[in-house]
């Protein structure tokens, strides 16, 4: 029974292996022409070289950003689905997403990215954000016990009302103000404020490791919250700080990266069929897989169409679905 | 051995106006194999939700070793009362996986490896419950009755001193029902373990139970040992259904017959 651990042990290695690699990969390519056998090179003795330059100021802090994004929004997935026990949840089902659009919406519409600066648009995202938490979580409260299936409900509607706000707000703004909030909402990792960049990573990886807090209660709940409960689990308080979790983590990307689709989705799909259930490795999994996949895409992205870049949420939708529907496919015909 | 080991004491519980079962109170002693019997609706569900605590408390207490069963923190309830309910949530996760989460209740928060001892018990309690063959398969490709018996594993394993188990016979044919509840039987001998199951079927009640509860209407009718229970008397008041009431020759206990309403219209 115990070579289970050795099994997650060699999962763990490949997929630390693949991000590896991934990140390689994305140093590598790009507009400007850096030969990859030359990067060591280039770190340790051309500190002055434009080529530093190019690694260290744009490639590496996009990369940074999108292992936090992508491990974030998968790991988001992985306790959405895990509350829930619902494999069609994912981390935007809550309305998280449509809230931080609305509220950068509104800042781009009314002007109002003048007063603060750089950081109006990514705080007005994370405000959208934590207004729609806020609004789910309370409405979901009755007689002091969270009603999972109507918060699902909440979540969907609220997501209905901000995107309705949205195109309102769209509708009567200029072409450019249109033009600002679609190019937000479509999400990229182009991001210029390093602070921002630190900070989204420390939430991302203080987030795998308040989750493992959680292994226990997420490994009781496959068997359902009552089940759970008979295994000495509060599920109650699990279950709430966990959607806390997964919010927050859900929030702080949007507002940083913009809507970046099918991650929290897919990932966790994939990444469950190759591992398993066992929240022990899965969390981890996920969380290395979805970093590794959004940076891939992103490097895709940058490239495909250069010298101009496509939208990473184009690719991820793409090569996602597609690779799910592929394995999906595949996996059904086995059985 | 007279000490009152489990204990309902005027309990009542419900779904807030709707229904609500009242002034329960019985107990059993330690070892005891106790059933509750009653028809469909008279609140056998509702008293076992009761006891689990998914119900919330009206009033009265419940206690365990005279320790109030509600004052107990989650963990230590679960060490020391284990429950199999009626269907075992079908999953994608490995038998002995399943069993293994029966360990939950003796780890801390920051367990991420089972421990020996706990590897030790999954396989001691796997093999007691003829689980241990099919170990490496997925629960979902169990039979009902294969997984009534990993459910059962699953308790053992939380190594609780109460057993309490939700018609662990319902859906199961006879083959099964009997594999199950000799199972059981053995386990309340062999392992002193006290045992509490609701069960639907008088037969089988009377054949391994050695106290029984029966509930009508939100209340318990009549509570004792299975011969004064199972009387043709008690089972027409509850049932509204004429029986008739022997004892099985061979084991004595007590069994019910039924009569169709032809054969009472012609007599």
């Amino acid at each position: 029974m115990k070579n289970k651990y050795i099994k997650w042990l060699l999962f763990l290695i490949g997929f630390i292996l693949l991000a590896f690699v991934v990140v390689l990969y994305s140093l590598w390519v790009g507009e400007f022409d850096i030969s990859l056998l030359s990067i060591p090179d280039i770190l340790i003795n051309k500190q002055d070289s434009v080529e530093y330059t190019v690694i260290t100021q744009i490639r590496l802090p996009r990369i940074l950003l999108g292992l936090a994004v992508g491990g974030a929004l998968s790991l988001a997935g992985v306790l959405l689905q895990g509350i829930y026990r619902n494999p069609l949840v994912e981390p935007y089902t809550l309305g998280i997403s449509g809230g931080a659009a609305l509220g950068v919406s509104i800042v781009i519409v009314f002007g109002l990215q003048q007063i603060i600066g750089l950081f109006m648009l990514p705080l007005a995202g994370f405000i959208g954000a934590m207004v729609t938490i806020i609004l789910v979580y309370v409405l979901s409260v009755k007689k002091g016990r969270l009603k999972m299936q109507s918060m699902l409900l909440i979540g969907v509607m609220i997501s209905f009302i901000s995107s309705s706000g949205m195109m309102f707000l769209m509708a009567i703004s200029s072409s450019e103000n249109i033009h600002s909030i679609i190019f937000w909402i479509m999400g990229s990792l182009d991001e210029p404020n390093m602070t921002l960049i630190y900070t989204t990573s420390i939430i991302s990886a203080l987030g795998l490791l308040v989750s493992y807090m959680f292994v226990q209660p997420l490994n009781a709940l496959r068997l359902g919250e009552e089940k759970a409960r008979h295994l000495g689990i509060n599920t109650e308080w699990a279950i709430r700080l966990l959607f806390i979790i997964a919010s927050l983590l859900t929030g702080v990307c949007v507002a940083v990266a913009g809507v970046i689709g099918f991650v929290g989705l897919v990932i966790p799909h994939l990444v469950r069929l190759l591992v398993g259930n066992d929240y022990r490795i899965f969390l981890i999994a996920s969380f290395v897989v979805g970093g590794s996949f959004i940076v891939l895409s992103d490097a895709i992205a940058r490239t495909v169409i250069a010298p101009n870049e496509l939208p990473v949420g184009v690719i991820t939708g793409i090569i996602g679905g597609t690779l799910f529907i592929v394995v999906l496919a595949k996996n059904s015909f086995k059985r | 051995m007279d000490k009152e080991f489990f204990r309902l004491n005027d309990f009542s519980c419900g779904y807030g106006h709707k229904f609500k079962i009242e002034g329960i109170s019985f107990s059993i002693h330690k070892g005891q194999f106790a059933g509750i019997i009653g028809p469909n609706g008279s609140g056998k569900t509702t008293l076992f939700k009761g006891i689990t605590h998914e119900l919330k408390r009206l009033a009265g207490d419940i206690t365990l070793n005279d320790k109030n069963v509600f004052s107990l923190a989650y963990k230590e309830k679960a060490q020391n009362i284990a429950i199999v309910t009626q269907k075992i949530e079908v999953e994608d996760i490995l038998v002995c996986d399943y069993v293994l989460l029966g360990r939950i209740p003796y780890q801390s928060r920051f367990t991420f490896f089972e421990s020996k001892e706990d590897y030790r018990l999954a396989e001691k309690y796997m093999k007691l419950t003829d689980v241990w063959r099919f170990k490496d398969k997925l629960m979902s490709e169990l039979s009902g009755g294969e997984q009534q018996l990993a459910g059962i594993a699953r308790a053992l394993t939380q190594e609780p001193q109460l057993l309490l188990l939700d018609e662990p016979t319902a859906h199961l044919d006879i083959t099964h029902q009997v594999q199950v509840l000799n199972l059981i039987q053995r386990l309340n001998k062999q392992l002193g373990l006290t045992v509490l199951m609701i069960i639907h079927d008088l037969n089988l009640a009377g054949e391994y139970c050695n106290y029984l509860v029966m509930m009508n209407n939100g209340k318990v009718h009549f509570k004792g040992e299975p011969h004064d229970v199972l009387t043709f008397n008690n089972i027409e008041d509850v049932y509204n259904t004429v029986v008739v009431t022997r004892t099985n020759p061979i084991s004595g206990k007590p069994v019910v017959f039924l009569v169709s309403e032809q054969v009472l219209e012609s007599k």
